[in-house]
């Protein structure tokens, strides 16, 4: 599937939800089954500061030069919203996670949690992931 | 004696931005010691003073120039008089706290610190009150000490007889604490710090709006506080000084307004407060918050102090009993702030979740991260209250809350 693919099953996921509560439950669940980020990845280097939250990120890209991403975060709320970015751009190809364009968080109505002023370190992250497709594209040629 | 729900009614009347809807919810503002909210009277005033007077003061020998001179002179005095200062000289105009920190930082203290001398401060200063010092000390090679924080959120008293010494040069703490809403007991540490032959500073920003304040009472050197946080314009803040530390510091800025005479061999500097006062200050700004200090005055302190404290009474006994909650902050002395934590959930979590019901909280460490690093957490949820603030508010802060938690748990 692809990322423009995947956008459009979350969006349609989203589109049956009622109120803001049902939609912040599911997100809270999806933060609460993120499998988390293995420990020894959960450093310093990984670390996207926000001002509030706190988010880490780590990228592998496997042999057929996909990339996964695992990841973390202290708030839940954040965590949930880290969930749906890793799961439209996981295991894509580097170029197409650099160049994808993340329309679904505006779609589905959260796009205040990427404002720089919310700073849970969202916008950051997804900036962090397409710097890594970048450095994995460029690192394939 | 507090202020008759009636009596609140009528004074929420004067703040358009309260009425109205937040994510379909009416709002509920309880981030006040982060800015309140603007009333009608001040609004007007920038308005009216735009449309019928703009000029540039203190220059220019025509009509609108002499009434915007006359109009933000008279805020001077009102200023002078809302915190009784001997004389309306020692009123500073600055664009905040931070700035009339800063401004100390960089006159009187260049001046007066020296290698190894040392500067207090506590444990619970905003940044804006540690970060000015630090500079300072590292330029000059002076070093900072700290009041330590009890678990309930007040200074160790016993500690700051240990703490002042020959070598404190100055000392510089907050009146009450913007993270916990802690009143500290600055009278006696003036006195104790002026008995050693320390100078002492007092930010004042979260006081200002909610007790009276008393220079020549209290006795301190400077004292700092913002105009938005007291009903009026962001941009404006007041530094008050002592005429004569006031006279002996060096100008900080250099330009129009703070000179009597300028020649490429030698310039001679203006009279305070004008010569601290360079380039053409927030005009529009100071003449308003000479409205929301009439604001302030319309109502009198006991009825502010009563309504604002039976407000934190009720909000604590309300959300203290709820499971795995921590309030940070338990002193007896308090102004209308809670600040709070509960177990296994992020204050950010809460802070959206709130914000979806409409309830406006502050989230994070609220620019005291030694504070909270004491604490041994990233920061909590705070909401704070002010002379608007309703119990009916309070009802809908504590449902809001229980809802949050119960969905996040």
């Amino acid at each position: 599937m692809s990322i423009e693919e995947r956008q459009q099953e979350i969006v349609e996921e989203f589109s049956v939800f009622g109120d803001w509560m049902e939609k912040y439950e599911y997100i809270i669940d999806l933060g609460k089954e993120l499998p988390l980020i293995d420990e020894q990845y959960k450093t310093e280097d990984n670390l996207i500061k926000g001002c509030q939250s706190r988010v880490w990120l780590h990228a592998d890209q496997a042999a057929d030069g996909r990339i996964q991403f695992t990841a973390d975060s202290d708030a839940i709320i954040t965590k949930g919203l880290v969930a749906l970015v890793i799961r439209a751009l996981n295991d894509q190809t580097p170029e197409a996670i650099a160049s994808a364009d993340l329309h679904f968080v505006n779609d589905i109505g959260l796009s205040e949690h990427l404002s720089p002023t919310r700073s849970n370190g969202l916008a950051s992250m997804i900036k962090q992931m397409k710097l890594y497709g970048v450095a994995y594209s460029v690192k394939d040629k | 004696m507090t202020i008759s729900p009636a009596d609140i009614e009528s004074i929420r009347k004067k703040f358009p931005v309260l009425h109205q809807k937040v994510n379909g919810r009416p709002l509920v503002y309880l981030d006040n010691a982060a800015t309140t909210q603007k009333p009608l009277s001040v609004i007007e005033s920038l308005d009216h003073y735009y449309k019928t007077t703009n000029a540039n003061i203190h220059r220019g020998a025509h009509h609108l120039a002499h009434q915007a001179t006359v109009m933000f002179e008279n805020t001077r005095e009102k200023i002078r008089t809302f915190i009784n200062a001997r004389e309306s000289a020692e009123i500073i105009f600055t664009s905040g706290t931070t700035d009339s920190i800063n401004l100390v930082a960089q006159t009187w203290g260049r001046m007066n610190i020296q290698a190894g001398d040392e500067i207090l401060l506590s444990h619970m200063e905003h940044h804006s009150n540690i970060v000015p010092w630090q500079m300072l000390a590292e330029e000059k090679g002076a070093t900072i000490q700290v009041i330590p924080v009890t678990e309930q959120g007040e200074w160790q008293i016993e500690m700051i007889d240990s703490l002042l010494n020959k070598k404190t040069k100055l000392v510089a703490v907050n009146h009450v604490s913007n993270a916990l809403g802690t009143i500290n007991p600055v009278a006696t540490l003036i006195e104790k710090a002026h008995a050693i032959g320390a100078k002492i500073l007092i930010d004042a920003a979260q006081s200002v709006a909610h007790f009276a304040t008393d220079v020549q009472k209290l006795n301190c050197d400077f004292l700092c506080f913002s105009g938005h946080k007291m009903y009026g314009p962001t941009g404006t803040g007041v530094l008050y000084g002592k005429r004569e530390l006031l006279e002996a510091m060096p100008p900080w800025r250099g330009g129009g307004e703070m000179i009597k005479s300028v020649s490429f061999e030698k310039t001679t500097y203006n009279e305070i407060p004008h010569k601290f006062e360079a380039g053409t200050p927030h005009i529009a700004g100071v003449i308003a918050l000479g409205a929301a200090v009439d604001f302030i005055q319309e109502m009198s302190w006991s009825e502010i102090e009563a309504h604002e404290s039976e407000l934190l009474l009720d909000a604590t006994e309300q959300i203290q009993t709820m499971d795995g909650l921590r309030i940070f902050g338990t002193s007896a002395n308090k102004t209308g702030v809670i600040s709070f934590g509960v177990e296994g959930i992020h204050p950010y979590d809460i802070g959206t979740l709130l914000d979806k019901q409409g309830v406006a909280v502050r989230t994070g460490h609220h620019c005291t991260e030694p504070l909270w690093n004491r604490f041994g957490v990233p920061g909590s949820v705070r909401a704070s209250f002010a002379v608007y603030t309703t119990k009916d508010e309070i009802e809908l802060f504590v449902a809001a809350l229980n809802k949050s938690i119960s969905m996040l748990k």
